[in-house]
């Protein structure tokens, strides 16, 4: 990929707000060169959409758990472990699959409100799919970073006001 | 130079030496709030985590005693390697480098190693605040060449001519430049170096800035054929590596000098801060990736920034380097120093006056773009409403 196309992917992954102008201006572009690659990459499905990177915990209203689970599995002939990974993304309480290696499989990220009810998911859906062997269900007490971002940051500016 | 009080217990010297005009806007804007600082010279990352993690373990292990004189001759070895590796200029880690407190340490203990009491020194304005009063600590006469706004305030060849007398020694460069970011191609270094052979002149070269160069490579002044015998190569971590705090520097030159330098500091600093100094030694050692993520980020920035001030209608070049950009403001007809001190007490932005980094700098501020892009859209926005104000 062109090192521009990189460099502005860099640039949006860190803030997806900025202006079109102010990339452009910083990259060295015009705006509808700039324009013109940020729709090239949504079309290449490079870019799948623009978030807001969210601590939750600093939501007063906000109540929620987070369990990361191992999933051994039996792939199927034919369709690996695709068929199956998609046969748990496709819940939409289901944040994130990833195919390991290793001693498990797939690693399962679940959001639920409760422990109960992610309980009730490994019990009830995960653990009764044919191809699982077994789950093992690690529940996450902290977050610190995530996708690059730490949490509680402090960027204060630790420079004295003016120096040479 | 005229004498100081009679009752004074201070040396001439130091009575006569004129206090930095960055030290008022210093206190004026540390008893400010909601102040945004572009007056700041150094890095607004903090230290690559590798590099504070590897100065932890250093003092777990127990290495807190003192070093060589020289510097930790890992270090040196180090310091040898990168500078041969990135700017192809070769020096024997056992006596032609010198592990300093900051590149600032390395300038003073080259002087101090140079200058015969009444000996002159060529400094260029505008530039670093220390090099003139460094020179005259030193017992030597500060020689100033102002540079021209016209040549983007780099230093022109028959500058150099025009104040050469008997009595010069030696000259300070700095490129990439603080306060102006120019950088000196190396057609340019070419040309310099040209008279500088000529009169037999003996080259400081503050290298400090010399990874962050935005549009070209950036070429030493020892690399420069002829040079490298007659120049003395200072540099440090602080802005590339983003480690000012650290003061940690070094200098590299011919065996004679270094050795004088050594001297110096065997007697006045014993040896660098020595867990600083296996910091740095990490820092060379894996630090490049962290080198490159940050200029990227200054280049962007500075696009930014002079774009922005440019709409606003100030005069302002591209600079190529380190991370100051310099825009007049001559259309605004304020003095820099009227300029700089409005802006900070009716939109709270610190910028520094150009007057300070030499009489030529009258009618240009110091804009730094170590900030934040948060920090600098709004403090464009505020320079803005000022400007529009007036």
């Amino acid at each position: 990929m062109e090192e521009k196309e990189l460099e502005l992917l860099e640039l949006l992954e860190t803030n997806g707000r900025l202006e079109v102008e102010t990339i452009a201006t910083m990259m060295e572009l015009t705006v509808n060169e700039t324009k013109d690659m940020i729709e090239k990459l949504e079309k290449e499905y490079a870019i799948l959409g623009y978030s807001a990177i969210i601590n939750w915990s600093n939501v007063l209203e906000y109540e929620g758990v987070t369990a990361m689970i191992d999933v051994k599995v039996t792939p199927v002939r034919g369709l690996g472990f695709d068929k199956i990974a998609e046969r748990i993304y496709r819940f939409p309480e289901v944040k994130a699959v990833y195919l390991m290696s290793g001693a498990y499989d797939l690693s399962v990220s679940v959001e639920g409100k409760t422990m109960i009810e992610i309980s009730r998911f490994v019990s009830d859906k995960l653990s009764t799919l044919d191809t699982v062997i077994s789950t093992t269900t690690h529940f996450v007490l902290k977050k610190y970073k995530h996708d690059g971002v730490i949490f509680d940051d402090d960027d204060e500016d630790k420079r004295i006001p003016v120096s040479p | 130079m005229s004498h100081s009080t009679k009752n004074s217990h201070l040396s001439t010297t130091v009575a006569n030496l004129k206090p930095s005009g960055i030290r008022r806007f210093f206190d004026l804007a540390a008893n400010m709030d909601n102040v945004i600082s572009l007056g700041v010279g150094e890095p607004d990352f903090v230290t690559p985590w590798n590099v504070i993690e590897a100065s932890y373990h250093s003092l777990e292990q127990g290495y807190t005693a003192y070093t060589a004189n020289a510097g930790m001759i890992e270090l040196r070895q180090e310091i040898s390697n990168y500078l041969k590796h990135r700017y192809f200029v070769d020096y024997n880690p056992d006596n032609q480098v010198i592990v300093t407190v900051g590149a600032s340490q390395g300038i003073d203990l080259a002087l101090r190693a140079l200058i015969n009491p009444g000996e002159e020194v060529i400094v260029i304005e505008p530039g670093f605040v220390s090099y003139a009063p460094a020179v005259t600590l030193a017992g030597g006469d500060p020689i100033i060449i102002n540079t021209k706004p016209e040549h983007e305030f780099k230093l022109q060849p028959e500058q150099i001519e025009d104040a050469i007398s008997e009595k010069t020694k030696a000259i300070i460069l700095c490129s990439p430049n603080n306060p102006t970011g120019s950088v000196l191609t190396k057609e340019e270094l070419i040309k310099i170096a040209a008279v500088i052979e000529k009169h037999d002149l003996i080259v400081l070269s503050d290298e400090i800035y010399a990874e962050l160069t935005y549009d070209e490579d950036f070429t030493s002044f020892a690399f420069i054929k002829g040079m490298k015998e007659r120049t003395i190569l200072i540099s440090g971590f602080s802005k590339a590596f983003a480690m000012t705090g650290w003061r940690l520097g070094y200098a590299t030159g011919p065996r004679e000098i270094i050795e004088a330098m050594v001297k110096i500091h065997q007697y006045t600093m014993m040896c660098a801060p020595t867990m600083a100094q296996h910091g740095a030694l990490e820092a060379l050692k894996n630090g490049q990736k962290s080198v490159l993520d940050m200029k990227k980020s200054y280049r962007q920035r500075r696009n930014f920034v002079v774009n922005s001030l440019k709409e606003m209608g100030l005069d302002c070049h591209l600079p190529g380097g380190a991370f100051y950009v310099f825009p007049s403001i001559k259309s605004t007809g304020l003095s820099s120093e009227e300029f700089a001190e409005q802006l900070l007490r009716k939109e709270r932005v610190a910028v520094v006056p150009g007057n300070v980094f030499g009489s030529t700098g009258e009618g240009y501020i110091r804009c730094s773009y170590a900030a934040s892009l948060k920090q600098l859209d709004e403090a464009m926005k505020r320079i803005k409403k000022f400007i529009n104000e007036l």
